[in-house]
This record gives C-alpha cells, sequence and structure tokens, in this order.
C-alpha cells in the first residue's frame, strides 16, 4: 500500500514541534530511555494491584488481561476542545430527537429523508418502544462518540456508540495513574480534570428518576456479571457512585414495580444504569433464553416505574447503517450543519456503492453495519489476497449488511514502545452525559492507541493499548513576560 | 444492602480465616513430625492435621497414605481439594471480585494481593508436588500475612454498618469451627485422667495445639504455670480473653448479629440461637465439660455453629 503521510499531533513535518507538546517533547528529550521503561513498569503494576483487568472472550474460563497503558499522554488545547465538544454535543441532541421521532410519528420517514427500511427492518429497532414515550423525551444519557483526528483542524467521527458504551473508568483511572508516575509533569501543565465525571453521571441519573421516586430515588448498576469483559467497570462505576452494583438476579419485579433482595428485604428501584444489551434484559419481552435479565422489567418500564438507562431501542441510533445518515439528522431536527464530519461512507444497500467497493476492496474499510469491538470488518490495505476474497464472499451474499469507508490517515502521536519513542495511530472516545438537567462532557476522554506499527486498529481487544488525554489550557503556552530590567551585575 | 453482597462479605471472610487457619495446622503438624516418635507420641500427626481441617474423606478418597508431602500439597494446594489455601485464596478474591462496591481499596489490595502472589507461587514450582521446605515456610507465613492484611484493612477501613458486621460474624463462625474441630481430633489427649498414663510424652501434643491456635504464649500469660491439658481446654473453650476461644467466638458473633438486629429494627433466629450457644458457654465449668465428656461437647458444639450458620443464611443471606 502506498505510505499515506498523516498528522503526527507532536511533531509537523517540517520538524517543528507543535506549542501544546513543547513540554512533552522536552520531558521526553529529558528522561532516560531506562526511566521511561521503569515508569511505565511502575504504571503497570498500579494496574495490576487495582484490578484494573479485562477479561478475554475465547480464552477460556476466567482469563484476565491489562490493557496496555502508555505514559505519554495524548495533548490537546482547549480551544480544540471547545470546538469538538461543541460538535459532539449536537450530535447526541440530534440523535435523542431522532428517538423519539423513529418510537414516536417518524416525521423524518415521512419526509422521506431516511429509507423506511432502514427503520421497519432494522435489527436493532425495537417495536416494544412504539407509541410512548419516556422520561423527558430522552433516550441516549451516556453516549461515547469515537473521534479521529487527520489534520490540524480535521475531526472525523468514526461511530457513535449509544447503547452501552465503556471505556469511561480507563479514562478516570488512566488520569490517576498517571498522576502517581509523572506527578512533575501534571504540575507544569495545568490538565483540565476528569474526576467529577461519576459526580456529574450520578446528577443525571438522579434527574430521571420518575415522579412516583422519593427524594433520594434508588439506583443501581446492573451488570451481566463477574465474567463479563467489563465487569471492572462495572463495579468501578457502582462504587463511585455509591449505589448497589446487581445482576439480574438481584432484582425482582412485582405489580410492575422493579425491587431489589436485600438483607432487610425487598428495596424498591427507581433508576437503572444497565449495561446489559436490550435483547437480554426481560426474557418474558426478548431472548427467553436470558438468564442475566429480569423477568417483567419492561412492563415496569413502560409503566413509568422505573427508568433504564440508556432507553431501550438506542441501538437503532449508532448502527453503522443510520451512522451515514446523521448530518441528514442534524439537518432535519436541528437545522443545522454538522459540527463535525462523518467519515464519506459507501452504503453498500446502493447498487452503484456496491459496485465501486467491489471493484475497491484493496483501498477501503469494509465494516459490518452491526458489527463492533474491531470484529467483522475489512481492513482492505492490509488485508492479504486470500482475506478479501473471503469478504468479498460475505459482501456479495449479503450487501446490505456492510458499509465502507475509505482507510483515514489516522493522526499519531509519539509512544514509548519495545524500541523506543515511535509514533502510533490513535483515536478518541469522549463521553457526553444527558439528564433531565443538562448535557455535559467532561473535558477528554479515553484515547486509545494502535500499538503496533502502522496498525489502525485500536480496539482493546485486537492489541490495542489506551493514554490518558490531557486537555491544557491554551494560556499556559503564552510567553512568560520578560522580567524588568536588571544590571547583569547583580 | 443487598443478600448477595452480604453473603459475598461473610463467605470472603470465612475463607481468608480458614486459609490462615490450615496454613497454621499444617505448621504445628510439620513441628511434630520432625521429633523423634518417642516424643511425638502416636506419629499420625497428618492424619490429625487432615482430620482437623475436615479434608480427610476426600485425602482418602483420591490420594495413597497420609505422609507428608500428599497431606502438604492436598491442604495447600490440591485444585481439587475444595478447602485447599489455594482454593480458600481462589474462592476467597472469586467473592471479592464480586462485591468489590463494597470493599475499601486496602481490603481488595490484601486479597487481590494474595492472589497474584499465589500465582507467582504456584508458576514458581512448576506445577510440581514437591516443595522445598523453605518455600513452604515463606509459603506459609504469606498466608497469615495474607490475613492480617486483610483483617487489618477490614478493622482500619471498613465503614461501621452491616458489611462490616456481615463480614465480621463470617470470621467469628469460621474461627469458631476451626478451633473446635482442633479441639475434636485431639480430644483424647486433654483428657484428665490421660495424664497420669502417659506422662509428658503428650506434652508436644499440647503445645501443638496451642501453637495451631497461636497462644501458646498466651497460655503462658493466662495461666502461668506449666501446660496442662485441662487447662488447655479451659484456654480454648472458656476464656473470653482467648481470641480464638470458643466463647471470645461467641462473644462476638452475638455482638455483630445483634448490632445487625438494631440497625435493621428487627431480630430473628440467628440472633436467639447465638446467644443460647453463647449462655451455655458462660454457664460452664471444664469440670461439668469434662462430666458430659469433652468428645460430646465439642461434637455438639459444632453442631450448633453450623446449624448457626445456615440460620444467618436464611435470615439475611439467601434471599
Amino acid at each position: 500500500m502506498p505510505e499515506v503521510s498523516c498528522f503526527d499531533e507532536m511533531t509537523l513535518a517540517d520538524g517543528a514541534i507543535r506549542p501544546v507538546y513543547g513540554k512533552i517533547a522536552s520531558w521526553l528529550a529529558a528522561t532516560p530511555a531506562g526511566l521511561l521503561a521503569a515508569r511505565r513498569a511502575q504504571a503497570e503494576l498500579l494496574f495490576r494491584r487495582i484490578g484494573i483487568t479485562f477479561a478475554v472472550y475465547g480464552e477460556g474460563d476466567g482469563t484476565e488481561r491489562l490493557i496496555p497503558f502508555d505514559i505519554i499522554p495524548r495533548m490537546m488545547l482547549r480551544s480544540e476542545w471547545t470546538r469538538l465538544e461543541a460538535g459532539l454535543m449536537q450530535r447526541v441532541k440530534a440523535l435523542n430527537l431522532f428517538l423519539a421521532d423513529i418510537y414516536g410519528a417518524q416525521e423524518i420517514v415521512k419526509a422521506g429523508r431516511i429509507p423506511a427500511d432502514l427503520v421497519s427492518r432494522n435489527a436493532e429497532f425495537r417495536p416494544e418502544m412504539v407509541g410512548w414515550r419516556v422520561p423527558h423525551d430522552i433516550y441516549v444519557h451516556i453516549a461515547g462518540i469515537d473521534v479521529v483526528r487527520t489534520g490540524e483542524d480535521d475531526f472525523y467521527v468514526l461511530e457513535d456508540n449509544v447503547r452501552t458504551p465503556s471505556g469511561v473508568s480507563y479514562m478516570l483511572e488512566n488520569r490517576e495513574v498517571m498522576m502517581r508516575v509523572a506527578p512533575d509533569l501534571f504540575a507544569d501543565h495545568r490538565v483540565a480534570p476528569v474526576e467529577n465525571y461519576p459526580d456529574v453521571l450520578l446528577a443525571a441519573l438522579r434527574s430521571l428518576a420518575p415522579p412516583a421516586a422519593t427524594a433520594e430515588p434508588t439506583i443501581v448498576v446492573l451488570t451481566p456479571g463477574r465474567f463479563n469483559s467489563a465487569y471492572y467497570e462495572h463495579s468501578f462505576l457502582a462504587d463511585k457512585l455509591g449505589v448497589e452494583l446487581v445482576e439480574g438476579s438481584d432484582l425482582l419485579v412485582e405489580d410492575r414495580i422493579v425491587y431489589m433482595r436485600t438483607t432487610q428485604g425487598e428495596k424498591r428501584v427507581d433508576v437503572i444504569y444497565r449495561r446489559i444489551d436490550d435483547s437480554f434484559l426481560d426474557p418474558q419481552v426478548f431472548r427467553a433464553d436470558s438468564i442475566i435479565g429480569v423477568a417483567g422489567l419492561m412492563d415496569a418500564y413502560r409503566a413509568g416505574n422505573v427508568t433504564i438507562t440508556n432507553a431501550v431501542g438506542t441501538g437503532i441510533a449508532d448502527d453503522k447503517a443510520i451512522y451515514t445518515y446523521v448530518p441528514e439528522i442534524i439537518d432535519f431536527y436541528l437545522g443545522e450543519r454538522a459540527l463535525l464530519n462523518n467519515v464519506p461512507t459507501w452504503r453498500c444497500r446502493e447498487p452503484s456503492a456496491l459496485r465501486y467497493v467491489q471493484a475497491h476492496l484493496s483501498e477501503l474499510v469494509v465494516k459490518e453495519v452491526n458489527g463492533s469491538g474491531g470484529y467483522g470488518m475489512l481492513v482492505g490495505p492490509h488485508a492479504s489476497v486470500a482475506e478479501r476474497e473471503v469478504f468479498a464472499a460475505k459482501l456479495a451474499h449479503d450487501p446490505d449488511n456492510f458499509i465502507a469507508q475509505p482507510t483515514l490517515a489516522l493522526s499519531t502521536t509519539p509512544t514509548l514502545c519495545d524500541a523506543g519513542i515511535a509514533p502510533r495511530h490513535v483515536d478518541l472516545r469522549p463521553f457526553v452525559l444527558i439528564g433531565a438537567n443538562g448535557m455535559r462532557v467532561v473535558p477528554g476522554g479515553l484515547t486509545r492507541v494502535a500499538l503496533k506499527e502502522k496498525s489502525l486498529v485500536v480496539n482493546s481487544s485486537q492489541g490495542g493499548g489506551t493514554k490518558d488525554t490531557w486537555i491544557v489550557e491554551d494560556s499556559i503556552f503564552d510567553e512568560i513576560p520578560a522580567p524588568r530590567g536588571q544590571n547583569h551585575m547583580i | 444492602m443487598l443478600s448477595r453482597t452480604a453473603d459475598n462479605l461473610y463467605w470472603l471472610a470465612r475463607y481468608v480465616e480458614r486459609a490462615d487457619f490450615l496454613a497454621r495446622i499444617i505448621k504445628a503438624a510439620q513441628r511434630l513430625a520432625t521429633l523423634p516418635t518417642s516424643y511425638s507420641g502416636t506419629g499420625t500427626e497428618w492424619e490429625s492435621a487432615l482430620e482437623s481441617s475436615g479434608a480427610a474423606q476426600g485425602f482418602r478418597a483420591t490420594r495413597g497414605a497420609a505422609e507428608e508431602a500428599s497431606v502438604v500439597d492436598y491442604l495447600a494446594f490440591a485444585p481439587d481439594n475444595p478447602s485447599s489455601i489455594r482454593n480458600c485464596i481462589k474462592f476467597a478474591r472469586a467473592n471479592a471480585r464480586a462485591v468489590r462496591t463494597a470493599l475499601t481499596a486496602e481490603m481488595w489490595e490484601a486479597i487481590n494481593g494474595a492472589w497474584i502472589e499465589l500465582g507467582r507461587f504456584e508458576t514458581s514450582n512448576n506445577g510440581s508436588s514437591r516443595y522445598d521446605r523453605e518455600e513452604l515456610s515463606r509459603f506459609f507465613e504469606f498466608v497469615k500475612k495474607t490475613s492480617l492484611d486483610y483483617d487489618g484493612s477490614v478493622d482500619r477501613t471498613m465503614l461501621r454498618n452491616d458489611a462490616y458486621w456481615f463480614s465480621r460474624a463470617g470470621l467469628y463462625i469460621e474461627r469458631a469451627d476451626n478451633t473446635a474441630r482442633i479441639l475434636d481430633v485431639k480430644y483424647h489427649v486433654l483428657l484428665p485422667e490421660h495424664e497420669a498414663v502417659g506422662g509428658s510424652v503428650d506434652y508436644f501434643q499440647w503445645t501443638a495445639i496451642l501453637r495451631a491456635v497461636s497462644s501458646l504464649t498466651a497460655y503462658h500469660w493466662v495461666y502461668r504455670e506449666s501446660v496442662k491439658p485441662w487447662l488447655i481446654a479451659d484456654l480454648l473453650i472458656l476464656k473470653k480473653e482467648m481470641p480464638r476461644s470458643l466463647i471470645a467466638c461467641y462473644d462476638n458473633i452475638v455482638r455483630f448479629l445483634d448490632a445487625i438486629g438494631d440497625a435493621y429494627g428487627r431480630v430473628g433466629p440467628s440472633q436467639t440461637q447465638a446467644r443460647d450457644v453463647l449462655a451455655r458457654l458462660e454457664h460452664a465449668t471444664t469440670n461439668e465439660i469434662f462430666k458430659i465428656g469433652l468428645h460430646e461437647f465439642i461434637t455438639a458444639f459444632v453442631e450448633d455453629n453450623d446449624r448457626l450458620g445456615e440460620t444467618i443464611s436464611e435470615q439475611y443471606l439467601l434471599h
């Protein structure tokens, strides 16, 4: 494949250091390689002791791994962040309006802006949600939007995650660990804090309690259990929120009211921050074989006796086919131009697009409409001829299930690798929180880094790592005023 | 709190206590086994260690003769012994992981650190069931330190609420069971008439019991005389100031169950049962116990203790 020249966030093509990385560059230059390695080892030890691990599916029972952590922070200026933040909020606002419409009057379909079958035949469309309104008309309460950068001013949204996005515990723990291994760097940078994320989340969850709840609503985090790959995050969040971490078997529904089983008998539950997919939530309504759900939950939900976050049925808004329509969605509901770019996308369901994709497989990234975690996708330029042929057959068999995008030249940031410091591709997942009390984005997010040279896949399940993301005030790079004139004799 | 959370905390405490007890039992047996048989008496130390730990049946079904290497491996490391030290640590960590939100960072680090250390120990031994004595000694020290770490972090960092009380109730139910078991296995060397028959041969048996419950020094402080078997029974059953005695365990069990009852504004069968057992211990004397028969007394106690465990489960943990 022809080498695409990509934007490095620290060093420009002419060798100049971008100001936001100025102090990082001097720190890297001044710190011996051995010391950096020692700090990385120290960070890894901290992660292992805290137990921040994730389970890898398909590696046998109980395998726990660490996500590699890179100790060189990913830097961004406040002014860049402010632009990004506005774009994220615009997007999530529009997606919430879209969901309320899709499960309501479907004006956007009637207006012909989105094909009807893309909604009605979508596996993530939940007929159970049609014809009633969720509290405050908010469907998405927690969103993780994946953003990539390709140039000084070019940001693209890669995908919207509005079902049960994960990764926020890494954002928070990465920060804690960085503060312990590089305290001096912190002192030099005045980094915007992320530690208030749990408080903002708690305020949002409280604002969503049903009217019948008391002034102290009971909030729980619902997890599939300790064998789930994100279990650490579930327990982390429950702990930081100060609420119970429950499994399906801890809950029961009586007369359309949800209770949890406690040592003092049953206690009413008002808000459920669920980390279980829709299809496992309630065996009476969705998959009957689900043993991690709660029978009767949907009844209680529709009766307005409990709030579920994110709402059931949000999957239709982060579907990769719907993704391609997000600029139109923003225009339709807000009458605004999208502030953040979508990656140009070929919808393989359209015959002319399919023909183009088939002819250019070796240049494109082809994704399953419903895939996630980097599975079920073809990175054309990196795939072998055989892999491309296998994929071409799948594509021809079910074109509706695929979209294709050009390989973006993702930006790189300096990363500590075995051979020293080298540029590696990164993306960014900031988290947007939406309650009845408004919308907030904690400044920062989870930076994921592809540790393998030239790799563009940042998913932790595919060998990616993470970095702490630092939003720093533009003003700290202002020139320090020269001291008043003094006599050199002093 | 969630019943499941209470259940996990209760069992977490029990597994940590059990691991500690097993390490002590093995160390005491090792000590006896190194003595000439004319000192150690019967020469069946490894059988007793199996009996005291409640693992004798499982051992007999799957292993050969009870000799040092096989018993140590079974009690300390065997994956197929549900109560091996290794499994206690694993189960403790599984319970801890299931209720991380109810643990303080220090409690979690104590358990998770032990689990990591165990993995390191198993790797360095390459899956062999033979162990270097020095390695073993380090391992048992590590296990004892784990229980101290865990216990200390519970004491120093946990909020005094129902989570704490369930955790403590678990610890003392387990401890009472352990002390009773070792008394039950060794009761024959504690009978008063035994001394007249056997003379000082049993001295090392007696001190081994005291070592297993880490109270050899305490004995001397309490009685200020040489080791007498009936005084050992007195110490381990009826002395409140001895932290592993049955009565001290029940003093605590009653206290913590009552705290739960007070907080919930409701008491149930577990509070009543615990009080009954404590009252019986408070009114008992060593003379009476020997009159009933030490063995019979202990057997009845073990049954009462098991029953209380079941009642606690039914009343609070299995909703």
